[in-house]
């Protein structure tokens, strides 16, 4: 108080001049011109994800092509149009579109049943205490585990056949998803939970109404991150045992290939996973969210 | 003992909301905090109720004790002679923060949410009613538009058009203009009174703005904080009138018996 009742006066105190004030009239916006402009043939194309991608994989084929070139020697890495030719006999003879039937056929019941087990474990979690619980120690213990590591196990007890390949797939996308899952549960605001219970909402219908659709960026999240571990996983259980399923998927393709040294083949294999890889990402999964998560303004 | 009360009552109508001496507590990590001492007031049909006071009143405690998200340790709250208990859509909230609408949802289908998920209405009569409501808040235009695409006010104005759709006994509004700028503020205060002009809705109305209050309520229970207790209980016509007595406005009389504790407080620190 001491210090604003008496300012020293040591200085002239600073102050503003004093300017005549104004009115002006705005001048209407078409006359001013260029209010609005369309950008130009090259920034629209430049401003396509998909057109910048691509660009990246050219480069990306265009620099294998050389080095496998330079370096000459097929046996240790083909030419990428080598490859390509692998790919197009191995499609031609059916041979790669039924290695992929079996091995995405395959794939779609594990990642199924995972998702709807995660399903389960969420919902009770959001309901009781001990559910909480159980989910989190659960993925605690379960998630660092390799699913792979468990494929020996499974074969002793559900024997050589698809059954075993289904059980590591369930492990491996059913806790990357409950996780997500969960974790978008608990971050979805109070206010909207309000808004819920306010509506009448409880229970499994405050779940599926409310917070499922709230929590839709994580479990979008928990999704994609499943898919591409069961999808490794898958790959790598039927490298290493890959006539348990007896009709055998891509990894078994690219298993026997290696065994008879051709080599263009192995390559083209690994072309179709990542060929798939790109596929669900960039088709199915982009739409999902641009139908979504962007559609109402969660995600940019 | 409410049947004595209604029987008491001055002109011999029953209040639609009866709050008797309630407090209300609530625990953080390490403590119990006392929020509201035994808080007792009426609200009747048609009233625009507004509960003011400085921040840790508890005014938005006791809004969502009668909202149903929290019981009260003492006393009882009772709606058409019915206890409150738990949440319920005979007393829609609006809230203070924007997302409290369904980001998932278009403004019609977020009016429509609250109609159908609380099995009100469905179908055509539902959207009908949306209609209905989404017009009143004249953003009939923006009917299909998501809320990521709209201003702070219209969010709000949707929200009011929900609550209202439903036809509530109550409305609970917790600062629903306080995240607003000062013109949008202005603007959304007077649609909602015309909106009781149109309508004679009950609303309870949570706010820390004196001039707010003079304006929306035509009730205004003032509350001292830490922990809230009524302080007193006043009429309002909205013109903010002189009062004879004391031949001040109603806002400088409410402003004084709010902060008069604190101004006498501050006197003493600094003299001391």
């Amino acid at each position: 108080m001491a210090e604003m009742s008496a300012p020293v006066a040591r200085f002239p105190a600073p102050t503003p001049p004093i300017r005549p004030e104004y009115l002006r009239d705005v001048v209407a916006g078409r006359d001013i011109g260029v209010v609005e402009k369309p950008l130009t043939v090259f920034q629209r194309l430049a401003n396509q994800g998909w057109l910048r991608k691509s660009l990246i994989l050219a480069v990306i084929a265009v620099v294998w092509e050389a080095y496998a070139r330079h370096l000459n020697n097929p046996l240790l890495v083909p030419t990428f149009t080598a490859t390509l030719e692998a790919f197009k006999a191995g499609i031609a003879s059916g041979d790669i579109p039924q290695k992929v039937l079996n091995s995405v056929q395959l794939l779609l019941k594990g990642y199924a049943a995972g998702l709807s087990l995660a399903l389960v474990l969420t919902a009770l979690a959001m309901m009781f205490r001990l559910g909480n619980d159980l989910l989190e120690t659960l993925t605690s213990a379960f998630n660092p585990l390799p699913a792979i590591a468990l494929l020996p196990l499974a074969l002793i007890w559900f024997g050589l056949g698809d059954t075993s390949i289904i059980f590591v797939l369930v492990h491996s996308v059913l806790w990357a998803v409950a996780l997500n899952t969960h974790s978008g549960f608990r971050s979805v605001s109070n206010t909207l939970r309000m808004v819920g219970r306010n509506c009448g909402l409880r229970g499994i219908s405050f779940i599926t109404k409310i917070l499922i659709p709230a929590a839709f960026p994580s479990i979008l999240t928990g999704l994609k991150i499943g898919w591409a571990f069961a999808w490794r996983t898958l790959i790598a259980a039927e490298l290493v045992f890959g006539v348990s399923s007896g009709k055998g998927g891509l990894g078994w393709y690219i298993y026997e290939n290696k065994n008879m040294l051709d080599i263009p083949a192995v390559f083209a294999g690994l072309f179709t996973v990542i060929l798939i890889g790109l596929i669900v990402e960039n088709l199915i999964f982009r739409n999902i969210e641009s139908a979504t998560v962007r559609r109402w303004g969660m995600q940019s | 003992m409410s049947s004595d009360r209604t029987k008491a009552d001055d002109d011999g109508r029953t209040p639609l909301l009866q709050v008797d001496g309630v407090t209300l507590q609530y625990k953080t990590e390490k403590h119990l905090i006392t929020a509201t001492y035994r808080v007792s007031f009426d609200v009747h049909r048609a009233d625009r109720y507004v509960l003011l006071g400085p921040s840790g009143c508890g005014k938005s405690t006791l809004l969502k004790a009668v909202g149903g998200y929290m019981s009260p340790t003492e006393g009882s709250m009772q709606l058409k002679g019915v206890p409150v208990r738990g949440p319920g859509p005979d007393r829609m909230f609006v809230f203070q923060e924007f997302d409290q609408l369904l980001p998932w949802k278009t403004v019609k289908q977020n009016v429509m949410f609250a109609l159908q998920a609380s099995g009100k209405m469905r179908g055509k009569a539902a959207e009908a009613q949306a209609m209905r409501y989404i017009d009143k808040v004249n953003l009939s235009k923006f009917a299909d538009a998501y809320p990521h695409t709209l201003s702070g006010g219209m969010k709000q104005r949707v929200a009011i058009a929900r609550a209202m759709a439903m036809e509530p006994d109550i409305l609970l509004m917790d600062e629903p203009f306080a995240a607003l700028d000062a013109l949008t503020r202005r603007k959304m205060q007077e649609e909602l009174l015309q909106l009781w002009e149109d309508t004679r809705f009950t609303v309870l109305f949570v706010t820390h703005s004196i001039p707010e209050a003079v304006l929306i309520g035509n009730r205004i229970l003032l509350l001292s904080p830490h922990p809230g207790q009524v302080k007193g209980e006043l009429n309002s016509d909205g013109s903010d009138p002189i009062d004879r007595a004391s031949g001040a406005k109603l806002s400088d009389r409410i402003h004084d018996i709010l902060f008069a504790d604190r101004i006498e407080e501050q006197e003493v620190k600094s003299h001391g």
